[in-house]
């Protein structure tokens, strides 16, 4: 067991766990930050997508060790001062959630597209959310929801 | 977009609008607790061992270097199952039930599919658990897999169980067999049919066993105290159904039995049966501390779901005028390894969109080598729709009518009757038909694009019953004004907004003081399953009962506090007041304000099993591209049409009415276990078990049609299983229009659709 001090949605946490041990397994188990969902452990279903130094990982397949001193942004983290970030809100108010599991992640790599792409287009909404297995809305609502979050017109 | 179609003429308050649900900000800043996020003080973790084969008989099992790792606090396997020491005489004839629920929790003697648990092991952390688990020695003598419907009906087939008898037509067959259970529906006279009709079609079809993929994993965590109270934790569509399972293969009663449902990341209705549940309850009854156990995804596929595989042989003839004058069917659904395929449900569903003279059905439920089938989405129906819609589309090319125009011909109507029996109430077919036919997408001819590619158009109906079964809801006024309301029905997508909704209709007060949250078995009636399109028909009228309760509660309080007559008293829009003196008058915040000093809190329950269901019909519009050189096909736009009586929340039935037909859509396109030779699953991963991604599907559009159910208060039907109905044929029928080519088995892949290509251009 080693020692990691872990830079997570702006907090430092200080945690034992195995080198070898997944960056999910640890956020979930050990940090109880259960926000970040398993649904596969092995990289297929996106549930578990985190933002580390603002790109989206997979982080059921990311070994806690390599993310020493790196930023690790998670669902838990986007609210800001109380209040939903506006793809949270948006994810509710049109429908873009039913069970609720694949959302954390649907909403991480929505989070990172736009940081880099303000204003994406349905195309470039359903690329980066082509990671993120929904088996609940068909995804129309949920690239509804995206395109209002972003500002852009809904079809 | 086109507007939804709303023929009920009463206007609400809150039926009908789209507010945020309850649930809504949990699911979306990581706070809801689903199964697998649970923990508990001393918390141990399990590890399933599971059969390698698909068939084998087990020899022995020595659990004594498992048990000895360090670590290990319990191992356990089918003899520490009561039913290992009951003998057959003691349980007569429950004997066989029990044998089958309690050998698909942990194998008895035989192993029936690759997966099939043999022991379990409860450690301090998961990695020993799993680490010991291999250590667990079993001996197995392999035997030959059944896998299909097909094999196992054969004459000479190899059995999974010798005393399994088929049960046909009230008879029981002298000697065992593979085919659990045969049913015959029969109206008319099918023969005469076939002769009076111009035209007739018959062909065979098969589908693939399908998972229903929700993303969350099985997942049970189980507390057995000293005293005999144990406390289960799990995912499940169905609290109540988990403890009457588990009080039957634990031998233990329902007064000890405490199920907690947590929120759950999609069940579809993979989630109703027991899996790792009586695990968790055994090994913490052996280790005396609480055990968690999480499916791995492998296991999701090879020891969860699926839904039947199939093969069906279906028949009809109709008139030059396109009436039809027989519909026969034979229907064999796969069971997996245990009796209880949804073949009876299939061959209701099958004919149920057609008012026909001569009908005749058989329906065989089969046992294979695979994990026992589960519901899934309307289970059956889109099997038979597949084949009887696919028929349909041939009769009308054969015929030259247009596929909705003949469907309009021979609609289910009110006063239909169906072939088990039921006559249809008021039903909306003819008006979804209506929807399809003057739809931009219908009235837009196919763009044929000279890309190489070869395009087509699929239409197809769908039924199913949304039958109501047994809800409970419990509603408290609080002193502040607002009212909880406790339920047993699980929230799956949105039940407590649909049911907020209701019950802020029922007492004319606002959707944002109504507070709905789910029980656990202890504290509130009975509760059936969330599943079947039943809970917001249900559990609705449950809260709707429950809240004339409190209103009256609310008058007689008031009468009262006024020392009047409580017949003077009435309640208006939320309002209590004296039906003379205008003085006396309380809005329902002042008296609930008012109930903790004037005799205590008013509450009201209601235990219901409602009649009065509302049948759902939907006509789905499907255009396809298909690539002449990959064989894949594409979909370039997709309409559901679906009649769901009232829409209590438009947004929530629109995304059940999307998901449906994105699911049916896989099922038509991609998904399907590989089975190799030993009868072992090859694709048990989300890479090649392949569902629909957001890049694979075009924005579906919805016509909700609101045909109101004259069996609830506010017009509600229920929406969530028809939409999964229809997909699967109108694939088929619009690759048919591409390629001149009817796909008669499923999936539709890319390799079958080249083949076929090669094959009609003889190359």
């Amino acid at each position: 067991m080693e020692h990691y001090s872990l830079k997570i949605n702006g907090h430092v946490y200080e945690t034992g766990a195995e080198p070898f041990e997944s960056l999910l397994d640890v956020l979930r188990e050990k940090l109880r930050l259960t926000g970040s969902k398993k649904g596969c452990d092995e990289g297929e279903c996106g549930s578990c997508t985190v933002l580390l130094d603002g790109k989206p990982v997979l982080s059921c397949i990311l070994m806690v060790s390599d993310v020493r001193d790196r930023e690790v942004l998670t669902v838990e983290g986007l609210p800001q001062g109380g209040e939903p970030h506006p793809i949270q809100v948006e994810m509710t108010e049109r429908g873009g959630i039913q069970c609720g599991y694949c959302t954390p992640g649907i909403i991480m790599s929505a989070y990172a597209l736009l940081q880099e792409n303000p204003r994406p287009s349905e195309d470039e909404i359903r690329f980066a959310i082509a990671g993120n297995i929904c088996r609940c809305t068909g995804y129309s609502k949920i690239v509804e929801a995206l395109q209002a979050a972003a500002g852009t017109p809904i079809r | 977009m086109v507007a939804n179609i709303v023929l009920s003429e009463v206007e609400y308050t809150h039926i009908g609008k789209r507010p945020v649900r309850p649930d809504g900000v949990d699911k979306v800043i990581g706070r809801a607790q689903y199964g697998p996020d649970i923990t508990l003080k001393g918390l141990l973790h399990g590890k399933v061992l599971r059969s390698p084969y698909a068939h084998a008989r087990i020899k022995s099992i020595d659990t004594s270097q498992a048990e000895a790792y360090p670590g290990v606090r319990a191992v356990i396997t089918a003899q520490d199952l009561p039913f290992a020491s009951l003998s057959k005489e003691e349980l007569g004839a429950g004997y066989q039930a029990l044998k089958f629920a309690s050998d698909h929790v942990l194998a008895g003697g035989k192993v029936l599919f690759k997966g099939h648990p043999v022991a379990a092991v409860a450690a301090a952390n998961p990695h020993v658990a799993e680490e010991a688990a291999k250590l667990i020695k079993v001996e197995y003598e392999e035997l030959p897999p059944v896998m299909s419907v097909v094999e196992a009906m054969a004459e000479g087939a190899t059995l999974l169980h010798d005393d399994l008898y088929t049960s046909s037509l009230g008879e029981t067959s002298q000697t065992a067999s593979n085919v659990a259970a045969h049913a015959r529906y029969e109206k008319g006279d099918v023969a005469q049919g076939f002769d009076e009709a111009a035209v007739v079609v018959e062909r065979e079809f098969q589908t693939a066993s399908v998972h229903q993929g929700y993303i969350e994993p099985h997942n049970g965590t189980a507390f057995w105290s000293a005293d005999g109270q144990l406390d289960v934790w799990c995912s499940t569509q169905g609290a109540f159904t988990v403890r009457s399972s588990l009080a039957n293969v634990l031998r233990h009663p329902v007064s000890k039995i405490k199920v907690t449902p947590m929120e759950m990341g999609g069940g579809f209705g993979g989630k109703i049966s027991i899996y790792l549940e009586p695990l968790a309850a055994l090994l913490s009854k052996k280790s005396g501390q609480p055990v968690k156990l999480v499916m791995n995804r492998v296991e999701v596929f090879e020891a969860s779901g699926p839904a039947s595989g199939s093969w069906m042989k279906v028949k009809m003839g109709a008139t030059t005028d396109g009436k039809l004058t027989a519909c026969q069917a034979e229907l064999a659904l796969d069971a997996g390894a245990y009796p209880g395929s949804p073949a009876m449900s299939a061959a209701m569903c099958a004919f149920a969109c057609y008012d026909y003279p001569n009908g005749l059905l058989d329906a065989y439920d089969v046992v294979v080598n695979k994990p026992k089938t589960q519901a899934y989405r309307a289970p059956g129906s889109p099997q038979a729709a597949y084949a009887v819609e696919s028929v349909v589309d041939e009769l009308c090319e054969k015929l030259g009518i247009d596929p909705v125009e003949f469907r309009l011909r021979n609609a289910s109507k009110e006063g239909t009757r169906r072939i088990e029996g039921p006559v249809y109430r008021r039903i909306g077919l003819v008006e979804c038909l209506e929807a399809a036919r003057s739809h931009d997408h219908y009235q837009t001819a196919v763009d044929f694009q000279p890309n190489g590619k070869l395009r087509g158009r699929g239409v197809a109906s769908g039924f199913w019953f949304n039958r109501g079964f047994v809800s409970s809801c419990n509603l408290t006024v609080n002193p502040d004004g607002t009212v909880s309301v406790v339920m047993g029905s699980v929230d799956l997508c949105g039940t407590r907004a649909s049911i907020a909704q209701q019950t802020a209709e029922a007492l004319g007060i606002a959707y944002e003081d109504i507070k709905p949250s789910i029980a656990d078995t202890d504290s509130i009636g009975y509760t059936f399953i969330t599943g079947g399109s039943r809970t917001t028909f249900a559990t609705g009228l449950a809260t709707i009962n429950a809240s004339q309760d409190i209103k009256q509660r609310m008058v007689e309080r008031a009468a009262a506090i006024w020392e009047a007559p409580v017949e003077d008293v009435e309640y208006v829009d939320g309002v209590i007041q004296h039906k003379s003196d205008s003085e006396l008058r309380m809005t329902f915040k002042e008296l609930a304000g008012r109930t903790l000093t004037t005799g205590g809190s008013i509450t009201a329950q209601c235990n219901i099993d409602p009649p009065g269901e509302g049948n759902s019909f939907a006509v789905h519009v499907v255009d396809v591209e298909v690539d002449q050189d990959t064989g894949k096909v594409d979909i370039l736009r997709y309409t559901a049409i679906q009649d769901c009586g009232k829409a209590v929340h438009p947004s929530y039935v629109e995304g059940q009415m999307q998901g449906g037909a994105a699911q049916g859509i896989g099922w038509a396109l991609n998904e399907e276990y590989f089975f190799n030779g030993q009868g072992q699953m090859t694709n048990s991963s989300f890479l090649d078990y392949r569902m629909p991604i957001s890049l694979d599907l075009p924005m579906i559009d919805t016509v909700i049609v609101e045909v109101a159910n004259p069996g609830h208060p506010y017009g509600v039907r229920g929406v969530g299983e028809t939409p999964i109905v229809p997909p699967l044929a109108a694939i088929a029928n619009a690759v048919y229009q591409a390629t001149g080519v009817r796909m008669q088995s499923l999936p539709i892949t890319p390799g079958k659709v080249l083949d076929a290509l090669w094959s009609q251009n003889g190359s």
